[in-house]
């Protein structure tokens, strides 16, 4: 961490703000054919979206090995032959992996040493429908088992029906509960529908102290868009604007390619700037994204496109 | 270079330059001659066309001569009856085919078009070449439909087409599309300093088979143009470029019975309201002025905004200037590319230093050494700065605020220009209202420089007239097939005094002016002769009467925001009263006449609510209005023939489209027009809406054309045109010669009205 927890503020609807989707498509549309990574600069970018990554797994199928195996490609993303090609000091490896709270100590015992953070999701993730009172209580048991952070998911309910104020105390018990683990706020966009609700959303839960705010679950119809991460960058922005606080981003579920990695950049180096190019600030919720990335760094090193069966899996 | 491990630290984006190989192979090509009758001719008395960027040698091309354009004229003249005699079908065959050269040369045109421009390879590839082949595939659909669309119309015959240095290739399409789909041929001369994307698409032509003669180019500067402009057998002109510029085509032209459209500069309002999605309106101002190194005659340049969020908006706009990326144009990562040449550099810090010297506060960004700017927005500016006034055609914008949305709409409208206006605001309700009162050609609602082949696009005031694109665009390359009606001139003004004939109380006529009737300012009247026998006195007007005259329409506002219906009702009004006094109208005019002009009044009350706006299919989730405005106030020359019927017949469907007119009786029988005062005035129409003036006809003409305050007028006395052209110049006002003053029909109101495109992306 390089810049102290968002404390939140007091909940003020007055800076909600009117979000125009013609114009935000446009801007999303135009901003990532404004920028063009060639070369060694792609190749970085790429290795810095693997130090971005919560690799996850959150699946009714997954079993301890599963999760095991998981974290063994966070631990080495990259072949040894890849890794040498890169003239890279040292191992990259994923900033998080992203389990259920029942995968959290073998997650943890997996990653032991490596320095990696595991990141449960909680509160009756995806839907989040479960008594507030089990919510808290599941946040409380991740953090137990050792999750460092906590991917919440918010009662949509609350944003559809106007209802700030039950947004704003159900993020801010959550924040409560999560103690020194660090709050990533789940607004599932693809349920909230309109960009005006996704930037009120991102104001309310940034208020109530969220340390990260994230697009969807990977579970809506819709997940991470660009215009709608375009949406939420905005929303951090003026919240530090007017508040000083600094709250990172996630944008989580169906960023599948190594060009959707280097889009996302783009869009925080464009709109945030270079500090949410750091882990600490940005995070890429994804599972297959690192096997495509994978395949480019290693064209970028051999000249030759890769197959996936040559690369060891997540 | 540096490590993968330094950039991890830095995240630079690093170079990402386009090959320019395919277009350095095709450079070898040169140097280049003209394009002339299907061919290229010996290169000779050569120029360079240069890189700004690089400040370096990219081609010689050739200068034309009066006689290179003689050649070209002749080749399109002879290839006229056979392109014409073609069919829409097979003229959209290969109109279909250059659209398809076009894109299988995409790569190619978009790094020449950056290499000769210096715009960014990015927006020369996302934006000219697409655009531009779309145009092409949409005339293909013209060149299908245009018989069975514009019925009774043809094609004007050989056009001349000059375009400007900022677009090339895409102004290239906007003007050769239209014109071989209606079927015309073309002599195109591309801007001196960016010829070489013109030269491409003359290969292009050969590629797709077109005949030759039927697309000539020659190269060249404002020499060529001007011997293009001044060639007799050029039967249209279509111009875009310079304001100044197209006032000097506008004069030279005048009289030669040339049709013209001019596409000109602009200095186009981009209004923010305080509820507007306002980081929206900041990248909104990217497209704007920064799009193009600010060389874009439609670009927001004067930035209002809503004092509530003036503060807010400014330092997000600063702060987003501060991330645009000047330099190399080949790289596709560069926001901004070099400016087009180092004249137009050292034009664009000229006005700045003025602009600054007027009390402007520059901020601006970096750019590196060479023919680049760095992007700029000016704040502390007044209205009268000259960087507020004046066209900068550089990525410099000046911004001001307003407290209302009245106030907001007088400073859009503080301007002589009228191309472009941007509007932000999340309220519809709103934002409409202000779209309808800004004075421009093309609105967009919370987007800027939104372009489609299927949008008109051209301009009101000083931005020029005429529209490119769409259904209204083609019509600017078609004309009615029918001949011209033979006009009377008048004769000479017959002065007081003249043995009286009549009985009884003596009847003066008087002008007819804000409602009410006028005495003329000269305080004289003259003899109204009729073979030698007087019929009576009518004023005789000058150009005080014209003034007052002028200033009674520009007030009568009212008129303007009517319903059509509720016009209607006036002018069927009108009709009536005018059956009423048919038979004290029979001692001005013969019956047949007033019958006329009754059923002029009808046919226009029914047009008046159904001259309906269009809506263009361009973009999903785009509703692209093509309204139809009236003008506002506009002059009237009507027939020395039919006075009563020849006065109504250009009135009528003028003020039934909103306008309000100043009308200039026959000279020589007024006094049908001058009794009409009576009728109009227990019609309801209201004062300053119908203004007569009689007199001296040239005189007044010549008065009303210089008159800045008149946007547009219609001339039904040959003998006037060449005077009246010239002198319209001033405010680049549209002149329509009459062809045939005592008829009515849809051309009338296309006449009376101007389109406004008025585009509203919309999504929830």
């Amino acid at each position: 961490m390089t810049h102290p927890r968002n404390p939140g503020t007091p909940l003020d609807t007055s800076l909600f703000a009117p979000v125009n989707r013609p114009a935000t498509e446009r801007r999303a549309a135009s901003m990532v054919a404004r920028r063009s990574l060639k070369g060694a600069h792609q190749a970085a970018w790429l290795l810095n979206a693997i130090a971005c990554m919560d690799l996850t797994t959150l699946a009714g199928d997954d079993t301890p090995d599963r999760v095991r195996r998981l974290c063994a490609k966070a631990r080495r993303p990259l072949s040894d032959a890849v890794f040498a090609g890169l003239g890279l000091d040292a191992m990259p490896h994923t900033g998080a992996v992203c389990v259920y709270p029942t995968m959290v100590a073998t997650a943890v015992a997996a990653l032991g040493g490596s320095g990696i953070p595991v990141a449960s999701v909680a509160t009756g993730f995806p839907a989040g429908l479960m008594p507030l009172d089990l919510r808290l209580a599941e946040i409380r048991y991740a953090v137990d088992q050792g999750a460092q952070e906590i991917d919440i998911v918010i009662t949509r309910a609350h944003v559809l029906g106007g209802d700030w104020a039950a947004l704003y105390d159900e993020v801010a018990a959550m924040r409560a509960a999560c103690g020194k683990a660090h709050l990533k706020a789940i607004l599932a966009t693809g349920d909230l529908m309109t960009l005006r609700n996704v930037y009120a959303a991102s104001i309310v839960a940034m208020q109530a102290g969220a340390d990260f705010i994230k697009t969807s679950t990977g579970k809506e119809g819709v997940n991470a868009t660009l215009p709608v991460g375009l949406t939420m960058c905005r929303a951090i922005r003026e919240y530090r604007a007017l508040t000083g606080h600094i709250v990172g981003f996630k944008p989580a579920g169906g960023m599948k390619t190594a060009k959707d990695a280097l889009n996302w950049q783009v869009l925080m180096r464009e709109e945030l700037g270079r500090d949410w190019l750091r882990p600490d600030l940005f995070r890429l919720g994804a599972s297959s994204m690192l096997a495509d990335i994978e395949r480019q760094l290693s064209h970028h090193v051999t000249g030759r496109y890769a197959a996936h069966h040559r690369h060891a899996l997540a | 270079m540096p490590t993968i491990t330094e950039i991890l630290a830095t995240m630079e984006y690093g170079p990402a330059p386009e090959s320019e190989t395919l277009a350095r192979d095709w450079l070898t090509r040169g140097p280049f001659g003209h394009f002339i009758n299907g061919a290229f001719t010996s290169p000779s008395a050569l120029f360079e066309a240069r890189n700004p960027a690089r400040d370096a040698v990219l081609a010689e091309v050739s200068q034309g001569s009066a006689a290179d354009i003689e050649a070209a004229v002749q080749a399109a003249r002879a290839a006229f009856p056979g392109w014409s005699g073609l069919s829409g079908h097979d003229r959209a065959r290969h109109l279909y085919a250059i659209a398809r050269q076009i894109q299988k040369r995409e790569r190619l045109f978009a790094v020449l078009e950056a290499l000769d421009n210096g715009k960014p390879l990015r927006e020369a590839r996302d934006i000219d070449v697409p655009l531009a082949v779309r145009h092409f595939y949409h005339h293909a659909g013209w060149a299908e439909l245009v018989a069975e669309e514009f019925p009774d119309h043809g094609p004007h015959g050989v056009c001349g087409q000059i375009i400007p240095w900022n677009f090339p290739l895409l102004m290239l399409a906007w003007k050769i599309a239209p014109a071989l789909a209606a079927g015309n041929t073309v002599v195109l001369k591309p801007a001196e300093y960016t010829p070489l994307t013109a030269l491409l698409f003359a290969e292009i032509c050969v590629e797709a088979g077109l005949p030759a003669g039927v697309v000539n180019i020659v190269t060249g500067d404002g020499e060529t143009g001007a011997a293009l402009v001044a060639h007799p057998g050029v039967d249209k002109i279509a111009f875009t470029g310079s304001t100044e510029v197209g006032r000097a085509i506008r004069r030279a032209t005048a009289g030669t019975g040339r049709a013209l459209t001019l596409e000109l500069g602009g200095k186009s309002p981009f209004i923010v309201f305080a509820d507007a999605d306002l980081d929206a309106a900041v990248e909104g101002v990217v497209d704007a002025i920064w799009f193009n190194q600010g060389e874009v005659c439609c670009a927001g340049s004067r930035i209002l905004v809503a004092e509530a969020v003036a503060q807010t908006f400014e330092s997000r706009l600063r702060a987003r200037l501060a991330s645009l990326r000047v330099g190399d144009p080949l790289d596709k990562s560069t926001d901004i590319g070099a400016i087009v040449h180092p004249r137009q550099l050292a034009r664009i810090r000229d006005l700045v230093a003025r602009g600054v010297a007027a009390g402007g506060v520059l901020h601006q960004g970096t750019a590196p050494e060479g023919c680049f700017c760095a992007p700029a927005l000016m704040t502390g500016v007044a209205p009268a700065n000259p960087c507020v006034t004046e066209e900068i055609f550089g990525p410099v914008a000046v911004m001001m605020s307003f407290r209302t949305p009245d106030e907001a709409v007088d400073l859009a409208n503080n301007t002589r220009y009228g191309l472009a206006a941007s509007i932000w605001s999340e309220n519809l309700t709103q934002a409409m209202d202000i779209a309808a009162r800004v004075k421009a050609g093309v609105v967009w609602i919370n987007a800027t420089n939104l372009f489609d082949a299927n949008a008109p696009f051209g301009g009101m005031r000083e931005s020029g007239f005429g529209r490119e694109g769409a259904r209204e665009g083609m019509a600017a390359y078609l004309r009615p097939m029918a001949a011209p009606v033979a006009a009377k001139t008048p004769d000479p003004i017959a002065p007081l005094p003249q043995q009286a004939q009549g009985e009884g109380i003596d009847r003066t006529h008087k002008l007819y002016i804000g409602g009410g009737q006028k005495r003329a300012d000269s305080g004289q009247s003259y003899s109204i002769l009729n073979n030698g026998t007087l019929q009576g006195h009518a004023p005789l007007g000058s150009r005080k009467d014209i003034r007052n005259a002028v200033e009674a329409a520009q007030k009568a506002t009212g008129w303007t925001a009517m319903s059509g219906h509720a016009r209607a009702q006036v002018l069927y009004f009108l009709g009536e009263n005018l059956q009423a006094r048919r038979d004290s109208l029979r001692a001005f005019a013969p019956a047949p006449e007033i019958d006329t002009a009754i059923a002029r009044a009808f046919y226009y009350a029914a047009w008046a609510d159904k001259f309906d706006a269009r809506v263009h299919d361009t973009q999903s989730r785009h509703a692209t209005l093509a309204m139809k405005e009236p003008f506002g106030a506009m002059g009237l020359i009507c027939a020395e023939e039919a006075p009563l019927a020849g006065f109504l017949s250009l009135v009528l469907p003028a003020i039934a489209m909103g306008n309000r007119v100043v009308a200039l009786p026959a000279q020589g029988n007024p006094l049908a027009a001058l009794e009409l005062a009576q009728v109009f005035a227990c019609s309801d129409i209201p004062a300053g809406v119908i203004n007569t003036v009689s007199g001296p006809l040239a005189d007044l003409a010549a008065t009303l054309a210089a008159h800045d305050d008149v946007a547009a007028l219609w001339c039904a006395q040959p003998a006037l045109a060449a005077t009246l052209e010239h002198d319209s110049a001033g405010n680049l006002k549209p002149v329509w010669q009459v062809t045939d003053p005592l008829a009515q029909g849809q051309a009338f109101l296309n006449a009376a009205t101007q389109i406004k495109t008025i585009w509203v992306p919309y999504g929830a």
